[in-house]
């Protein structure tokens, strides 16, 4: 068994920057709560893709940078992002092989496990129980996976991260 | 997996209770700086841009309209300081005299959304000009909220509409203390601890009591905008609109209180009828 080098650690690091710049982007008050999880997406996608690279680990780091940025309950993120990139290391030879759509649904069951788990901290702190707008990111998050899955996908083959 | 599970869940639980989590998430934000920066970048050089354009003739309409604004202002500060000493005076005969007088410190918003769910913002102040936890930031209008967490060089906000966030307050006519707590809505904040027969009126306007120690007695916080009497409740619904313009702010002042706060005795209330 031959150790294959790494390469393109940088496109990696770049989406992931790109996806927290987005995050905290100043939006309009309305759009605010529809702001989808960027973050959550570009990590879903390295997780599949390059499994032997981004797992739990990175995730977790991920998700402690994003609750530095936005300013939540430290660990609140980290514990989202760790569980999601756990169960796309544990699925990604099967999330692979879907087609897109079905992709999609799966990332919105991920995402939505996120936003259950938010949901769930809030209340644990005593945080009021958001609108109804709240449920909406997961939907977003799904339409937007057909885009992001296949530009980071020519992305990771011109650069040819592995 | 288990253990990043447990770091999570062990962090949250610390950062909850004990606060002692400041430190790293200072340190963090020290690293993670840099993407505030950038992602603030679009609106300020949106503004640098607006700034660099702008014409001779508005600019001097801006000065023009400056220069008058300044002089009325310079006027009405010394009617100011001619009632800032004849109050004091009467509050010597009351024995509680106190030095009114704050230090102001102005910051800019850095423009970044926060967690939706929370009502924050972040300066570009922090500890080394001297900002420290718990001081009160105010728009040009009225109190906007208090200072929860400084780093060197930026500190974050949180608003007086935060659902965790309480003021100690009185209304202006007739000095009757109570609390103004957030509802999580930027127009809205709840007086929950008043009884059904309590002299409150739509239109009264709520100023900063002092109690408490963290903000400066005397600011203007909002105005009341209903007032719901259940006789079946305990306690009236009165709902009060923020006078700071929470959504729209882009310049915040910070204020210290040069003096600690003094107990007032309850001769206050004659006093701030008289305002």
């Amino acid at each position: 068994m031959t150790i294959t080098p790494h390469r393109g650690g940088f496109i990696i690091i770049a989406t992931f920057i790109l996806a927290l710049i987005l995050t905290i982007l100043p939006l309009p008050e309305w759009a605010r709560p529809f702001r989808p999880a960027w973050h959550s997406l570009v990590l879903i996608y390295w997780c599949m893709a390059t499994p032997q690279r981004v797992g739990v680990g990175v995730g977790w780091l991920l998700g402690l940078i994003v609750d530095v940025i936005t300013n939540t309950l430290l660990g609140q993120h980290a514990l989202e992002l760790a569980v999601t990139a756990f169960i796309v290391a544990k699925l990604h030879r099967r999330m692979r092989v879907f087609p897109l759509w079905q992709q999609a649904i799966g990332v919105f069951l991920l995402l939505m496990l996120e936003e259950i788990f938010s949901i769930i901290v809030m209340g644990a702190i005593h945080r009021p129980t958001p609108a109804l707008s709240y449920w909406a990111t997961p939907f977003i998050g799904m339409l937007l996976w057909l885009w992001i899955s296949i530009i980071l996908r020519d992305l990771r083959q011109r650069f040819k991260v592995n | 997996m288990a253990a990043a599970v447990l770091a999570s869940l062990l962090m949250m639980v610390v950062d909850h209770r004990e606060n002692h989590l400041e430190t790293v998430r200072s340190a963090l934000s020290i690293i993670v700086a840099p993407l505030h920066q950038i992602a603030s970048l679009p609106t300020s050089s949106g503004e640098w841009l607006s700034d660099s354009f702008r014409s001779r003739q508005h600019l001097l309409d801006d000065n023009k309209q400056l220069h008058e604004q300044n002089l009325k202002l310079k006027g009405q500060q010394q009617k100011f300081k001619a009632l800032e000493v004849e109050n004091m005076r009467l509050r010597d005969l009351l024995d509680s005299s106190f030095k009114i007088g704050d230090q102001i410190l102005i910051a800019e918003l850095i423009a970044i959304d926060l967690d939706p769910y929370k009502q924050q913002v972040i300066i570009n102040r922090g500890g080394n000009s001297g900002v420290f936890e718990g001081q009160a930031v105010l728009d040009a209008d009225a109190v906007l909220g208090q200072v929860v967490h400084v780093d060197p060089f930026s500190a974050t906000v949180l608003m007086i509409t935060d659902p965790s966030h309480a003021l100690p307050v009185e209304v202006n006519r007739n000095g009757l203390r109570t609390i103004a707590m957030g509802t999580g809505r930027t127009n809205e904040l709840e007086l929950p601890h008043l009884p059904n027969n309590a002299d409150i009126q739509v239109g009264d306007l709520l100023i900063t009591s002092g109690l408490g120690g963290h903000f400066p007695p005397g600011y203007p916080v909002a105005e009341i905008t209903q007032v719901i009497n259940n006789p079946g409740q305990p306690f009236a619904r009165i709902l009060a609109k923020p006078s700071a313009n929470l959504k729209r702010t882009h310049e915040v002042l910070l204020v210290r209180a040069l003096t600690s706060p003094t107990q007032e005795p309850s001769a206050s209330s004659v006093e701030q009828t008289a305002q």
